[in-house]
């Protein structure tokens, strides 16, 4: 029995809900990094929204997520929220004093299996969740979501390399290929046309999808069951607020009174 | 000191099945009895420490308990974010094996002379810092913390002195004194502790009697039995083969410092020859100044000097 199916029958997770609450929360915090958190909110939505087996935070055998895009942390608190697993107290604590939502994730919130932040890391520690998996026996696969600029850390590849080798067919990676980094285009800085190359050569099954259709990102999701899979998403930085999008200044800026109702009634008005 | 570290951890790995050995490609006739016995449990990550250190934090979030194998340099400098962000954030048990430490791959150069793991390693809260002495101590070490909670790093000589001297003697948070004298304090850590022990022996010969104090265990700090030996002590030097910033010596002087204790102190540490000059183990040890002859030189001087140094600064030439 292929246990995907019945996870696909379940309902998304609303990617206009997730939207809302990023521009909810980062207007209240007065902080940044919401280009990039928009970027990733129809992924999050597939994988929050079924494609994850997550039963309760507390199960040491539901899938692990590992958000390599720390600074997208917002995406997934609200992902969280909307899944139950953070009260709205503590969602509208974010970027607060004392509070456990930083702009980069910790794992002391339940639910978030690592801590993540600096680029680079986070496909490493997803790789040693898969192997340990296969090592014990466990029917478990681990998520790494990771940004296109994080593609320019080695570290990745000693990653990558190790899990095509390992045939870790238990380890799902979703790029955020947003084309942008924090200075500039991709495409200027480090360009990244042979991506779908890179990792097929490392052993990788590679999927490209548009990043911005959670049915086809959740399709894409699909683990290939003989190699590890990666499944390069199309997305747009700022998606859904028309003068956030693929703007560089909105992985840094917090929003006016303006900016924000602006924001807000642009994004509800998208699925 | 590495092949009764490899035996002890293959006789753990029978008792539990948790134990898992990585390597980042190095190792050649040591992990060999371990990859033998437990195939499943051994894998080379390839020539790639981040990831080593990436993958033992996965692994030990799933309950296993990771050992990570390569030369000291390697197996702390080049990782050290990864050290710091995975099993030291996460609070998981991963170990680091560091094997070398010092000028220990003497002719390799520069890049294998492992002088700043114990600073980098002790200023990671939560990391625990061994030195054993010789080989009976480090399967001593491991066979006292290889369970523990907290992240650990092993810090092992390529090779053991040629006669144990530990008495396969290890304990948490504690020095161990080797040797008692009242003349000089003389402490030390790791592989060096053997040649201070020469050293000590040559002191005896001339009529200074000193006391031999080995710190195998640098995090958490022996603070107590540090306080009660320099408290007693006449004069302090201390041999580490490790530069001087942030490694046994600077630990030494934050107890003397913070206990209030004047004492005629120095520190004996590894530099660098420079200009791009190496050689062997033995050759950097004696231009550090790390070898018995010139460690109880070292030792001779500083008593030499605190009998000339006056009890109280003379203030009389100040207005």
């Amino acid at each position: 029995m292929e246990p995907d199916q019945a996870l696909a029958d379940q309902q998304i997770l609303s990617s206009r809900a997730l939207r809302k609450l990023i521009l909810e929360e980062s207007y209240r915090a007065h902080v940044g990094h919401i280009g990039s958190a928009l970027s990733v909110v129809d992924i999050l939505a597939a994988l929050y929204g079924g494609a994850m087996r997550l039963n309760s935070p507390d199960d040491p055998d539901r899938d692990r997520f590992v958000l390599g895009k720390g600074h997208a942390a917002l995406a997934l608190y609200a992902a969280l929220f909307l899944r139950g697993w953070l009260g709205r107290a503590e969602l509208a604590s974010y970027c607060a004093d004392d509070s456990r939502l930083g702009v980069h994730p910790t794992h002391h919130l339940p639910g978030v299996d690592f801590s993540t932040g600096s680029l680079g890391l986070g496909l490493s520690i997803g790789t040693g969740s898969a192997l340990a998996a296969r090592l014990l026996g466990k029917d478990r696969r681990t998520y790494v979501l990771l940004s296109d600029a994080e593609c320019n850390e080695g570290s990745t590849w000693e990653a990558a390399m190790f899990a095509g080798h390992h045939r870790l067919a238990n380890l799902i990676v979703v790029v955020d290929v947003n084309g942008q980094q924090a200075l500039g285009p991709t495409a200027e800085i480090m360009n990244q046309t042979r991506m779908p190359e890179l990792w097929s050569s490392c052993g990788w099954a590679v999927r490209e999808v548009d990043g911005h259709a959670p049915a086809a990102v959740r399709e894409a999701i699909r683990p290939h069951h003989q190699q590890p899979l990666v499944v390069l998403a199309r997305t747009i930085s700022g998606r859904g607020v028309s003068f956030m999008e693929r703007q560089v200044r909105w992985h840094y800026l917090p929003m006016s009174d303006e900016q924000y109702a602006m924001a807000l009634a642009e994004s509800e008005a998208l699925l | 000191m590495r092949h009764e570290f490899i035996a002890k951890l293959c006789e753990l790995a029978a008792r539990d099945p948790r134990i898992m050995l990585l390597t980042a490609d190095l190792g050649f006739s040591v992990v060999e009895p371990f990859a033998q016995a437990y195939p499943d449990r051994f894998v080379n990550v390839g020539v790639a420490e981040q990831n080593m250190i990436g993958l033992a934090t996965g692994l030990a979030e799933a309950g296993l308990l990771p050992f990570c194998y390569s030369i000291a340099t390697f197996a702390t400098l080049r990782p050290y974010e990864f050290i710091r962000n995975g099993p030291i954030a996460h609070e998981l048990p991963v170990r680091i094996i560091g094997v070398g430490g010092g000028f220990d791959y003497g002719t390799g150069g520069s890049t294998h002379h492992s002088l700043e793991d114990i600073a980098v390693m002790r200023a990671l809260a939560g990391m625990m810092v061994l030195a054993p002495i010789d080989g009976p101590q480090a399967a001593a070490a491991l066979e006292r913390v290889w369970s523990a909670p907290s992240p650990v790093y092993f810090r092992l000589g390529k090779d053991s002195p040629r006669v144990a001297i530990s008495g396969g003697q290890f304990e948490l948070g504690r020095a161990q004194t080797m040797r008692r004298g009242a003349g000089v304090l003389l402490i030390s850590t790791g592989a060096l502790v053997a040649e201070t022990m020469t050293a000590a022996e040559a002191l005896a010969s001339g009529g200074v009697q000193a006391t031999v104090l080995s710190v195998p265990c640098l995090a958490p700090a022996p603070l107590a039995d540090l306080r009660t030996a320099l408290a007693d002590a006449n004069a302090v030097l201390t041999i580490e083969a490790h530069q001087q910033a942030g490694g046994l010596g600077s630990l030494v002087a934050e107890v003397l410092a913070e206990a209030g204790l004047a004492r005629p102190f120095r520190r004996l540490a590894a530099t660098q020859p420079g200009a791009g000059r190496g050689g062997s183990a033995a050759w950097l040890m004696e231009r550090s100044g790390l070898t018995a002859g010139r460690i109880a030189s070292a030792a001779r001087e500083l008593l030499l000097l605190s009998r000339h140094e006056p009890d109280s600064v003379d203030h009389s030439t100040h207005p």
